[in-house]
């Protein structure tokens, strides 16, 4: 990794993280609504994830705002659509946990856990089927691998010998139910060992997501069909805004936080690359006026008018079936 | 009593009086149950009857099929109603089957329950009803719980019958407060008259019982009338009896609901009226409902998508001045 990588995979987790910061802070004062999830604390996962997997398709789920941007839609457009503004990305209908753009690339909003797998799995045979190679990249949580949908997709995927990645952000919880009461094992690669390859990562450290998906990336590029990697993270906040996360206990939200993406980022940035604090700070500054414009982009941007209730229901002459 | 107090209560108590009674889902033991329906129960009756699922809804249901069948009586909780769709087919095709298909041989006391409709801002993914598509399959018994007293005396009853039963909860009722009444006897199937009244028959369920409450004193006054609101309660079977007793006496009815109109289970209503009532109509039905749209996110475009207090008022006195009432 060169240095202005490895700065940019910095800086946009910074971003992440204020960002969601200040998402969080905005739904307290009433401006967001809904399900707020949060990405803090995997923010080196889901920006190097993005960062690594340079083209093709990603499909992901509703804690996707940091994956969003870093993908390279404008964090204007991700905020307005947080606070249901027409200026948003979805125009306001979608919210939080939907936030599509396909000129990205980005299908980064299913709120049906797993539900995007399959679709996942369609897309990268579309692709094959049309010549483009750029593989398709598909991110779920530890809580969508017991699903039907899930087996299956491993299955359609590798008989296909599909250009897909299967990256689960293992953070050892769906909402309150810890992955092991509900699963035999901790590690859900193991769902997919008969099915295809399988490789696992500190979903804390940034840089070795990188490699893991850039090798990931190449391999389904390369032929040799679906590969399934896993991450192993932590989320500080709770599932959602609505959670008040009481089934850790403090200990081990302690070691979580203790392995802290950003800070060890920038350790990378201090040791490896020889960047000085000054230089850090400025990227921080960067990142912080950059949600703050956001902000107040988002704040000052117009709702959608009413008639857009009936808009593209259907792609052309969208009938108001009932007026 | 809170409407989710009254449906832990019902829980509860049909666990204590039949040890057969499990509750299964996703977070309902440790965690308690995302609206909390199923709080302090995993304590009382431990994890062999408060069996947390991993996200899988076909096995949450096809599991608590296999229960019932094997001498338990399963009760399942899903989230919401858009995630039950995932054991749709364990629902209709085993559900509410495997009784009639065995001629009587295999019965299936169980319960499904779930919340449904909007909330607040949970789009698109996380706001739609589905009582029109489960009250169309033979085999299902249906009820919905609008008020506290309901949700406790149904739920205990539906947990202890033989029967196969979908439970539909609204998310917006949680928190909804009111009296459980432990004395006066108790009919799961009857309608209840929420309030009486001689012009104007209004048939609703759930949470719309409310918003058609909220509207109704100024219908009054607009129209210089009263109405009659009808709570329907048990969706499938219908108490064609109590509507018909009201309809007769106001000689109109509005039927209104929250999910979208197209194919909407209001229209069963008024289908009803039409055919069997043709005669004791003064006014042509009506139907308020929500919009044919995915609901959206946007506050506003949400609220203009479901039927909201105001809008059942004008409708309703639009409806009345073109019909002479
Ligand atoms: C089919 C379905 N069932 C249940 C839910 C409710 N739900 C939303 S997120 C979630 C937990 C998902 O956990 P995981 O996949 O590990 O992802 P994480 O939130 O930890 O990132 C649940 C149960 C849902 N959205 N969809
Ligand atoms: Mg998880």
């Amino acid at each position: 990794m060169n240095k202005l990588l490895a700065e940019e995979i910095y800086y946009d987790m910074v971003l992440g993280r204020l960002f969601e910061l200040a998402a969080k802070e905005h739904y307290m004062a009433g401006d967001i609504a809904g399900f707020l999830h949060l990405d803090i604390g995997q923010e080196g996962f889901s920006v190097a994830a993005m960062k690594a997997f340079e083209k093709g398709d990603v499909f992901t789920t509703y804690r996707e705002h940091v994956m969003a941007i870093s993908r390279g839609i404008d964090p204007q457009a991700v905020m307005a659509e947080l606070f249901g503004k027409a200026s948003g990305i979805s125009r306001g209908r979608g919210g939080s946990m939907h936030l599509f753009d396909p000129s990205h690339f980005f299908y980064g909003g299913d709120a049906i856990v797993g539900g995007q797998i399959p679709n996942a799995v369609g897309c990268a045979y579309a692709r094959k089927f049309l010549g483009q190679e750029d593989g398709v990249m598909v991110v779920f949580g530890d809580g969508a691998t017991s699903g039907g949908a899930f087996f299956e997709s491993l299955n359609n995927a590798s008989t296909k010998k599909l250009p897909l990645l299967f990256l689960c952000e293992n953070n050892g919880y769906a909402i309150g139910t810890k992955i092991t009461r509900v699963a035999p094992f901790e590690k859900q690669a193991k769902k997919a060992e008969p099915y295809m390859l399988t490789m696992e990562v500190d979903g804390m450290d940034a840089v070795a997501v990188y490699k893991a998906v850039k090798e990931a990336q190449h391999l389904i590029q390369d032929g040799h069909g679906p590969v399934f990697l896993e991450a192993m993270t932590c989320r500080y906040e709770g599932h959602s805004m609505s959670d008040p996360g009481n089934y850790r206990s403090k200990e081990e939200l302690e070691i979580c936080k203790a392995k802290d993406p950003i800070e060890r980022m920038e350790k990378v940035l201090h040791e490896t690359y020889l960047l000085s604090s000054e230089q850090i700070d400025t990227l921080r500054q960067r990142a912080q006026k950059v949600v703050d414009d956001a902000v107040e982009f988002a704040t000052a941007a117009p709702e959608p008018e009413l008639e857009e209730l009936y808009t593209e229901v259907f792609c052309k002459g969208c009938a108001n079936v009932v007026s | 009593m809170l409407y989710r107090e009254a449906l832990n209560k019902a829980i509860d108590e049909a666990m204590a009086v039949d040890e057969t009674v499990v509750v299964l889902g996703e977070d309902v033991g440790l965690y308690g149950g995302s609206y909390r329906v199923t709080e302090g129960l995993i304590a009382r009756y431990g994890e062999k009857r408060l069996i947390d699922t991993p996200i899988a809804e076909l096995s949450i249901v096809g599991n608590a099929v296999g229960m019932a069948m094997g001498g338990l009586r399963p009760v399942a909780e899903i989230m919401t109603a858009n995630f039950a769709l995932l054991a749709f087919d364990q629902i209709i095709n085993h559900m509410a089957k495997y009784r009639y298909m065995s001629a009587g041989k295999i019965t299936l006391p169980m319960v499904v329950r779930f919340p449904q409709g909007v909330s607040r801002q949970l789009a698109a993914q996380h706001s739609e009803s589905y009582e029109q598509m489960l009250s169309a399959v033979p085999g299902l018994i249906v009820f919905a719980a609008g008020d506290v007293n309901y949700a406790y005396h149904a739920l205990k009853y539906a947990i202890l019958s033989d029967d196969p039963i979908v439970f539909i909860e609204h998310e917006l009722l949680y928190n909804k407060k009111g009296e459980v009444d432990l004395n006066a006897e108790f009919d799961p199937f009857k309608a209840r008259i929420v309030k009486e009244g001689k012009d104007v028959t209004i048939v609703s369920y759930l949470k719309m019982v409310d918003d058609v409450m909220a509207a109704v004193p100024e219908i009054e006054k607009q129209l210089g009338k009263s109405c009659e609101v009808i709570d329907l309660c048990s969706l499938n079977p219908i108490d064609f009896k109590t509507l018909e007793s009201s309809l007769k006496k106001t000689g109109s009815i509005v039927v209104v609901e929250e999910d979208h109109k197209m194919g909407s289970y209001g229209a069963q209503i008024i289908s009803w009226a039409a055919e069997e009532m043709f005669y004791s109509l003064d006014a042509a039905p009506l139907r308020i409902s929500g919009a044919d749209v995915p609901i959206p996110y946007n506050r506003r475009l949400e609220l203009a998508s479901i039927p909201t207090p105001d809008s059942i008022t004008e409708q309703i006195v639009s409806w009345a001045g073109n019909n002479g009432i």
